[in-house]
């Protein structure tokens, strides 16, 4: 991927997740839709205020338990009926009540690793680089005690200076320029 | 009487509740950021941390010198024979997972209770939920006499076309543990991600900057993934509670379906479930205690954890009594002769001071204490408590392992148990490991989780005036 230029957005600070969450609700009313918060700790209210309700981990790890189960339960299977049958005092080779406990815990094994992986996945993450870093006021703030409103330069509606304008409206501590 | 009148004076008392404060007054998001960080993130390594990691690296290099012995000589250095063939090795398998349990149990039940007080101590108690598997996973491993083949228990396709009976509790065992070792690593390196992001930003060198930075993943705290990121971390305490509560029954039943006087009993997986939480919560107070004062964390470990931990013991405690009583009285009730005889032989048998030793331990001195409010927050008092307890379980693993193995039905096959040097010095040496994996920890990984003591912070809360304000 060629590296890009020029601007990625517009960073606006803020002490308080309350002044965060107004400005973010006011944006996103406004028609704001390539836009994102910063916190050091998930502020449900912004999310809330981005529109941003549902995602997909649930699915995931939905998927990965049931996957888990049937894998545990065909494999034990196969193995207890065809590739090494046992016969222990007469007993069924399909002994299903048997074959519960492990596939029991492999649903919670694949659902869990499949909660994990899928939401950092769907986070872009592992992530070496990102331009918000770039922003000298990001790093001490935005996992420690500063919020974050960014508008994206991929916004259709995004003006350099009419954005910044904009942004200042909601009185923040300050608005910067992130570059790429 | 004095000390009293002051406690309700104490600032660390919430007016509003009567209850500790969870986290101490006047705290900001910079100045929790800032005392945790700084343990990591400091050049100058305490002294007193020296001190400790080299008890405890002696402790871990005796367990490496009995277990190089044991591969080079073999399982006979161990007392274990015919009777007894389980012998520490199963106990200390038992007693160290059940030590993990409470730190599920602090990490994930109490999150899906909404328990916030356990957020501050959540972090160390997952690290030593690992810690403790870690010693435990050991000891079947090491038991099987040939370590090198413990690939056996995998479903692997062998050339000689070999597999493992499924219908055994202790392949069971072999994923019920394994399981829940991965799924303990995920939760904590998880939760740990948005901290990492932390210490990556506050890090002055460039190798911590390195270091965290990698582990972190790249974390920028966006809103977005915060999202997906409490999916996760709900949905992982919501598949680890029925997790732990399975990993302790499956264990139970290596004893259960067993047809032994003393193991064959159904009152065992809820049993052996709160014996674990039990025994888990003790540890966490033996850990926390000289934590919170050597490192100062009084206003984010305080007597209201203390006091809650101490609660959940009394609970917990109660049950574990409820099972000894159960099992005296199926001895009687089964009218089994070998029933009525193993209970007689637990508690009268050469081995009964154990079986004294435990019930002193576990339920008479514990159970009339905790209920007092004052000595559930005297620190001294319950460190002291949680070492008296933690004791306890252990024999009560050797009662239900030793006591039950050296006499069952045949008199001619009975026999005793004496446990040689290396027994003991390979127990002794997984404390010293599971020390040396703890301070290592503590001096390289976010022991307290920042993001969730900032969500406790007044600070935290949006004022529905604000929000109102804004009316979209």
């Amino acid at each position: 991927m060629p590296p890009r230029e020029g601007t990625y957005g517009l960073l606006a600070e803020f002490d308080t997740p309350g002044d965060l969450v107004r400005a973010a609700r006011q944006a996103h009313h406004d028609g704001w839709r390539r836009l994102d918060c910063y916190t050091p700790y998930p502020v449900e209210e912004a999310a809330e205020a981005i529109g941003f309700h549902r995602n997909k981990v649930p699915l995931c790890t939905l998927i990965g338990g049931l996957m888990g189960c049937a894998a545990m339960f065909s494999l034990e299977t196969w193995i207890s009926v065809l590739a090494y049958p046992l016969n222990f005092a007469g007993r069924p080779t399909y002994s299903w009540p048997a074959f519960v406990v492990p596939a029991y815990e492999w649903t919670i094994l694949w659902a869990g690793l499949s909660a994990a992986f899928c939401m950092l996945a769907l986070n872009g993450l592992p992530a070496l680089y990102h331009p918000l870093f770039n922003a000298p006021n990001f790093r001490d703030g935005a996992t420690t005690d500063k919020f974050f409103l960014c508008l994206e330069a991929r916004d259709p509606k995004f003006d350099l200076a009419a954005s910044r304008a904009y942004l200042e409206s909601f009185a923040p501590v300050s608005v910067v320029e992130v570059e790429y | 009487m004095a000390t009293s009148e002051q406690k309700i004076k104490d600032p660390g008392i919430d007016p509003a509740t009567g209850e500790f404060r969870v986290v101490g007054l006047n705290q900001t998001f910079r100045s929790i950021t800032e005392k945790i960080s700084s343990i990591v993130l400091t050049p100058r390594t305490p002294l007193g941390w020296f001190a400790y990691f080299v008890v405890a690296g002696a402790g871990a290099t005796m367990l490496l010198v009995a277990v190089t012995w044991l591969f080079l000589v073999g399982v006979g250095i161990w007392a274990i024979t015919q009777p007894v063939a389980w012998g520490f090795a199963i106990i200390n398998f038992v007693w160290w997972i059940g030590i993990g349990h409470a730190g599920t149990l602090i990490s994930a039940i109490l999150l899906l209770f909404k328990q916030q007080w356990r957020n501050s101590i959540s972090r160390f108690a997952e690290a030593m939920t690992i810690f403790a598997v870690m010693c435990a996973g050991l000891f079947p491993l090491i038991h099987v006499g040939r370590p090198w083949l413990g690939y056996w228990l995998l479903p692997l396709p062998f050339t000689m076309t070999v597999w493992p009976q499924f219908r055994s509790p202790l392949l069971w065992d072999v994923f019920a543990v394994s399981t829940y070792a991965t799924i303990s690593v995920v939760f904590w390196y998880v939760g740990m991600i948005p901290d990492f992001g932390t210490f990556r930003d506050r890090a002055q060198s460039k190798a911590a900057q390195y270091f965290y930075g990698m582990l972190s993943m790249g974390w920028r705290g966006s809103i977005r993934h915060w999202m997906r990121y409490e999916s996760a971390s709900l949905l992982l305490a919501g598949l680890a509670t029925p997790l732990v509560l399975s990993v302790h029954t499956v264990i139970s039943f290596d004893f259960a379906v067993a047809v032994l006087p003393g193991w064959h009993t159904t009152i065992f997986p809820p049993y052996f479930v709160a014996g674990a939480i039990y025994s888990g919560f003790a540890m966490v107070l033996t850990l926390a205690i000289p934590l919170r004062k050597y490192y100062h964390l009084e206003q984010l470990v305080t007597e209201r954890h203390i006091d809650n931990m101490g609660k959940l013991m009394l609970v917990t405690g109660f049950i574990v009594g409820y099972g000894y009583g159960m099992e005296a009285f199926m001895a009687w009730y089964s009218a089994d002769h070998w029933e009525a005889f193993t209970f007689w032989n637990r508690a009268f048998g050469p081995m009964g001071w154990s079986y004294w030793l435990l019930c002193t331990f576990n339920l008479f001195i514990p159970l009339t204490t905790l209920w007092s409010r004052k000595l559930r927050t005297n620190i001294p008092f319950m460190f002291v408590l949680s070492i008296i307890v933690n004791t306890g379980m252990w024999f009560e693993r050797f009662v239900i392992v030793v006591t039950s193995l050296t006499r069952d039905f045949l008199p001619s096959a009975w026999g005793t148990y004496r446990a040689t040097k290396w027994d003991y010095m390979t127990f002794f040496g997984t404390i010293g490991f599971f020390l040396f994996m703890f301070l290592l920890f503590v001096r390289f990984l976010p022991m307290i989780p920042m993001n969730e003591i900032r969500l406790l912070l007044p600070q935290a809360k949006i004022k529905p005036k604000a929000a109102a304000q804004a009316g979209d």
